[in-house]
């Protein structure tokens, strides 16, 4: 006898736990050939206010966090992707399409990239930290912070790699995250979010909703609460991000600025996409007689 | 405006018909227990249920800014500086610097030493009240609890919120409970003939049940209380929308008997902007529109301010506003 499927509809990760919508809407996930796949939430303004509360709320903890904690932690992360390939991999090659060998690339590279931020944690302060020579008896020396709460607008097409790329170098130095994922292709992001509840990531320090950036990315950039956004979920669309910019500049948000379109995700990073959400903080010590 | 300090309801008709129902502990005791019981499982019920209603846009405004002017801007430590309550009271008259449409709050409550510090700052614009009767616990002797009153008006106090004895309540020394509340409030009187609005905290999270709220209620208003109050913020669990409900149907009653109209206080625990529009849901509901005035109503708060601030600032701004840009209190 044919078994029945279980149809899923899957819910948001707010504060370290799975609610449904405050709107209590959800729509319809299409796989790369228009074929039903699985019900999303779609996340309101009300998530994303819900969503910045727990993620202020989860700043504190996160950032007093000792770096090599956090790199033990995104290394979890890893570990924990690792174990549940099949289904990323399985999700990959629905939302984006291509052979199922492409897709378990692009997990491996996603992977590879967790372990590669997570190697950051406690080595960025040694690269772009510094002892100032000033002519005083004093040492000076700087050292980067994070900045806060950190809007993330994830990229529209590479659902998983792209996710990682734009969530993993805004955690590691201590921020804490809301995330808006892909809107066509939410599925990895949720699974992702599944991966982050049950890896010792604290809830709140990534919040991820599923919906469409255009109507929830002003509500984040806007958000007096919020010291940052990337924009990158919004690449192309000029108008949107310009329109995204100015009300971030209100409360003098950081903001990494859409590209024109979807970079190249399998190379290199640069150490921008960490050090744009860090604020540098200059010690003056005098020195002891 | 602040809300006006009412004269003495003491001399009401209506009152006078229960003389003899407090003249005797027997007496006092029958009528207590002879108040109908609270459905504990419909009390709930109906709190839960009226706090569904959804307020949005232009009542949203109206409510929150009522709320503001309900606000006792409270601080009750032991760390209390008087530097501290000076920037509480610097505060209270002007809760939203940037914004001169905001509505000053109610009252600033601190404790009876702190009265001079704050009256300096708000003049007659904002109320002062005082706590005393040896708040939080109200374990004294008599001529202490009085000493206490009399000092916090003297000091200058608009409104003096006591503690009763729970103790003696929950032993059933109902006429104690009584007389004390009328001493105080006889400590109350000034030189002139006025009298400090006389508040009267019931600690509900210790009465242990709803009909135990409804008898302390009753008997803070035949004692000559002008407010009933949940609690002193000290104890958990403190105001939750069930024990108000009881409260507020307590008070409509007692109008509808005596004639007296009696204020509400609920205090402690009411946090957020959307709890305390289910207060005034309530309110309206249950007591009536006339209780919905800070003459009336009042929360007891500290950091629900700052949260009526932030959504009063999200209304007026079009987007989410932030803690920091509001003063720590």
């Amino acid at each position: 006898m044919a078994r029945i499927d279980v149809r899923k509809t899957y819910k948001l990760y707010i504060g370290g736990a799975f609610p449904r919508s405050e709107s209590g809407h959800s729509y319809e996930v299409q796989d790369s050939k228009g074929k039903f796949v699985a019900n999303a939430a779609l996340a309101s303004r009300k998530d994303v206010r819900d969503a910045v509360v727990a993620a202020r709320k989860a700043f504190p903890g996160w950032s007093s966090r000792t770096a090599y904690n956090r790199a033990q932690i995104l290394y979890r992360i890893a570990e924990v992707m690792e174990d549940r390939r099949a289904q990323f991999v399985q999700a990959v090659q629905q939302s984006e399409g291509g052979t199922a060998a492409a897709a378990g690339r692009q997990v491996d590279e996603a992977i590879d990239r967790l372990v590669w931020y997570a190697g950051w944690a406690d080595k960025l302060a040694q690269v772009v930290g510094n002892a100032n020579p000033v002519a005083g008896p004093f040492f000076n020396h700087s050292a980067p912070e994070p900045t806060g709460v950190v809007g993330v607008l994830a990229p529209q097409s590479s659902s998983l790699l792209g996710l990682v790329s734009v969530v993993a170098p805004v955690i590691v130095t201590g921020n804490t995250a809301v995330v808006v994922s892909s809107y066509s292709r939410p599925l990895p992001a949720v699974t992702f979010s599944e991966v982050m509840a049950t890896s010792d990531v604290p809830g709140g320090v990534v919040n991820v909703l599923t919906g469409d950036a255009a109507p929830l990315g002003p509500w984040l950039a806007a958000h007096m609460d919020v010291n940052a956004i990337d924009l990158c979920g919004v690449a192309g669309d000029d108008e949107l991000s310009t329109a995204l910019e100015v009300a971030a500049a209100d409360n003098l948000k950081r903001v990494r600025r859409a590209p024109a379109a979807e970079p190249d995700w399998s190379a290199d990073p640069a150490l921008s996409t960490m050090t744009d959400f860090v604020e540098t903080k200059t010690v003056w010590h005098p020195i002891g007689v | 405006m602040p809300p006006t300090v009412s004269t003495d309801q003491g001399s009401s008709p209506g009152l006078a018909a229960y003389a003899d129902v407090t003249a005797s502990e027997t007496s006092l005791r029958r009528f207590l227990h002879g108040l109908p019981g609270v459905d504990q499982v419909g009390a709930e019920a109906r709190a839960a249920q009226l706090g569904t209603r959804s307020i949005k846009t232009t009542a949203k405004a109206h409510a929150l800014d009522l709320a503001i002017t309900m606000v006792d801007l409270t601080t009750l430590e032991g760390q209390d500086t008087p530097g501290k309550v000076r920037a509480l009271a610097n505060k209270a008259l002007r809760p939203d610097p940037a914004d001169p449409t905001c509505p000053s709050v109610a009252a600033v409550c601190v404790y009876g030493d702190m009265v001079a510090d704050v009256k300096a700052v708000v003049g007659d614009n904002v109320n002062v009240a005082a706590v005393a009767t040896a708040f939080p616990s109200g374990r004294a002797s008599m001529e202490i609890k009085l000493a206490d009153t009399r000092d916090a008006v003297a000091a200058g106090a608009d409104e003096i919120d006591m503690v009763i004895d729970r103790g003696a309540f929950l032993a059933g020394h109902y006429l104690q409970v009584f007389e004390e509340i009328v001493a105080v409030r006889e400590a109350c009187q000034r030189a002139d003939g006025t009298h400090a609005h006389l508040k009267v905290i019931m600690e509900t999270g210790e009465l242990q049940t709803y009909d135990n709220v409804r008898r302390a209620s009753w008997l803070s208003m035949l004692a000559g209380g002008d407010f009933i109050k949940t609690s002193t913020g000290k104890v958990q669990p403190a105001a939750t929308l069930p024990v108000t409900l009881v409260m507020l149907e307590a008070v409509r009653d007692f109008r509808e008997a005596t004639g007296v109209q009696i204020g509400v206080k609920p205090a402690g625990g009411i946090r957020t902007s959307k709890d305390a529009i289910k207060y005034l849901v309530m309110v309206n509901e249950v007591a009536g529109p006339d209780w919905l005035t800070p003459d009336w109503f009042r929360f007891g708060a500290s950091t629900l301010l700052n949260e009526l601030l932030m959504q009063r600032t999200k209304l007026t701004t079009g987007r989410y506003s932030g803690p920091d840009y509001f003063t720590l209190d």
